[in-house]
């Protein structure tokens, strides 16, 4: 064999060796929703689909009558990942817009790695904050027996999604060409009227697709919520949801699933909520993406 | 550099070869899994008997009865701590797979009633627990207390003690949906001691700080059969004995067939003088001359 073979040949090994890596995830990707698929199918020989995804009422180990309805846990998801996001959004895009043009530039060099630690805080560490800081604080605001309320995870969950927000919003910023800010300052805006007429708009989808990241990381955290937001089965009834205990679908699947007798009607039927929950950020993160495209490719 | 290498590589061959040498004599370990009222218990007698027969190893893991009966059944462990007794369709599933379990009591729990200092409350009947819990009685004043909301506080439903509690007090009927359900008694003991309207159940071996008192915030309440009967406390060690405390109940551990030699000599050992004491030093109660014998027959 020459040399020149040889090198031929490594090349092209080391270069199935990425593709295999590149594949991989693609694979562990179709793996789980065919896992998760089989695994829950089997749910709706004995649970009707209706009542799976309409009733309010979840009791699979109850002496009465065993019932699987999610509806209940559904809202309890929406309603404290909306919480989350009202309070992250503002603070969020206000972090960043701040960073990307106002700060000088040794404020930025040390807030932002400060706000990427925030995301590297285990969630355990975050629902134990709960406990212990946010929830007596939320009792005594409200005038209410106890903090395990939805409002705590929501803060939690607040807390744990800004890190994608700030820097993906800061990203998009920081994206917007120079020219629009120059040109609108030339035209004597102030440098508020700048950034909140000018900015934030041209990098709008950017911003809007760092929300919906943190969305998806909001809905899909687990161990925070299940520390923090009380657990009850009780479906949140608005106005007042906010202040009550509530139980996540993320929350409901840890409880149950390490107890559960396999291959029963309420094993499938934890693996049917993970599915509904699969689907939900599914539909999230692709939506993220598609609008991160369309601001991508307006840029060039 | 490349001679480097390869003393390194042989080095940690070497290494891994002793390790695997040393596992290999120290012989199998012991699973034990299972309860979380007893994991502490049992990881306490598991050190002592490990500091007696150095030759044995023993690993003790909590996650709720449920996830030690199904370790049982699968055969995923040696000894199940189950602080509920199987349920007859566990006992199905054990049979179809060719597992006849057996039981041993190595303790006596009361799963105690507390509410917070600042209720006025001494004492209440099970008929009383029962109805607050299954959502029937939601204001103190119904109970001869304060005009305040009850604030239900209990396990998950992987948890013994949630079984257990749902059969003998609230009469095999359903939970209220507004029930806090708690990551384990010492969730539930915060919870309690930060709300006023609070109730809860937790095993007696929670109730104590380190110097063995009763812990600061918390009131255990006495406990009648029926209203009008007298109530007992469940820190009286005489009325648990002789059954006078209405919810008590046994904790077990569970073998798959007859137990092999040391899980045998290990349950012997939780038998022992010795091994009582360390129940009692725990905050349970040691268990009668019916359960010891019942026991031995059990190990043959």
């Amino acid at each position: 064999m020459t040399k020149k073979t040889t090198g031929r040949l490594k090349e092209s090994a080391i270069r199935a060796f990425f593709f295999a890596c590149g594949v991989l995830a693609v694979i562990a990707l179709l793996g789980i929703f065919a896992t998760l698929i089989s695994t829950s199918f089997p749910a709706f020989k004995d649970i009707k689909l209706s009542e799976f995804l309409l009733s309010k009422n979840w009791d699979p180990t109850s002496p009465e009558m065993e019932e699987y309805g999610i509806l209940s846990m559904i809202m309890s998801s929406f309603i404290v990942t909306l919480g989350a996001l009202l309070i992250a959004v503002p603070i969020g895009v206000g972090v960043a817009a701040y960073l990307s043009d106002v700060a000088h530039w040794r404020v930025r060099e040390i807030v932002k790695p400060v706000v990427e630690i925030l995301a590297g805080i285990p969630s355990v560490v975050v629902g134990f904050l709960g406990i212990v800081l946010f929830a007596p604080l939320i009792s005594k605001i409200f005038n209410i027996g106890h903090g395990l309320t939805a409002l705590n995870g929501s803060i939690l969950l607040a807390i744990m999604s800004l890190p994608t927000i700030i820097s993906i919003s800061e990203d998009s910023l920081t994206a917007v060409p120079p020219a629009y800010g120059e040109a609108s300052l030339a035209l004597g805006a102030s440098r508020w009227q700048t950034l909140f007429r000018v900015k934030l708009p041209a990098a709008l989808s950017g911003i809007i697709a760092a929300c919906m990241l943190g969305m998806g990381r909001a809905i899909g955290e687990t161990m925070t919520v299940l520390m923090a937001t009380g657990n009850a089965r009780t479906f949140p009834q608005l106005p007042q949801a906010l202040l009550r205990s509530v139980r996540t679908m993320t929350a409901n699947i840890a409880i149950e699933l390490g107890e559960v007798p396999y291959y029963t009607a309420h094993y499938y039927a934890l693996f049917a909520i993970g599915l509904v929950l699969f689907v939900i950020t599914f539909v999230v993160n692709l939506v993220a993406d598609v609008v991160l495209h369309k601001y991508q490719e307006r840029e060039l | 550099m490349k001679r480097l290498i390869t003393t390194a590589l042989v080095i940690t061959g070497l290494l891994l070869g002793l390790c695997g040498y040393a596992l290999a004599q120290k012989g199998k370990m012991i699973q034990i899994k299972g309860s979380d009222t007893l994991v502490n218990l049992v990881q306490i007698l598991a050190e002592q008997y490990m500091e007696k027969n150095p030759g044995t190893a023993l690993a003790v893991l909590g996650g709720g009865s449920g996830t030690g009966i199904v370790g049982i059944i699968n055969r995923t462990c040696d000894l199940a701590n189950h602080s509920r007794e199987w349920r007859p369709k566990e006992i199905d599933q054990a049979w179809e797979k060719g597992v006849k379990p057996r039981f041993f009591v190595i303790a006596v729990d009361g799963v105690s009633i507390v509410v917070n200092e600042k209720n006025p409350l001494t004492q209440l009947s099970m008929g009383e627990i029962g109805a607050m819990y299954r959502g029937e009685i939601k204001n103190w004043k119904a109970v001869g207390g304060a005009d305040k909301a009850v604030s239900l506080y209990g396990r998950q439903s992987n948890s013994g003690t949630y079984g257990f509690f749902q059969e003998h007090v609230l009469g095999n009927k359903n939970y209220s949906t507004d029930v806090k359900e708690m990551n384990g008694n010492a969730q539930i003991i915060e919870g309690i001691l930060q709300d006023e309207g609070s109730i809860g159940y937790v095993g007696v071996g929670y109730l104590f700080d380190a110097s063995g008192n009763v812990r600061k915030g918390l009131k255990v309440l006495n406990v009648s059969k029926g209203k009008g009967e007298p109530a007992f406390s469940p820190l009286d060690k005489a009325s648990v004995d002789s059954g006078a405390y209405p919810v008590a109940r046994a904790l077990y551990q569970a073998t798959a067939g007859k137990p092999a030699q040391a899980v045998a000599d290990f349950i012997r050992f939780e038998m022992s003088d010795e091994g009582q004491k360390i129940v009692e030093k725990e905050g349970f109660f040691a268990i009668s001359a019916t359960h010891k014998a019942e026991n031995e027959k059990n190990l043959r």
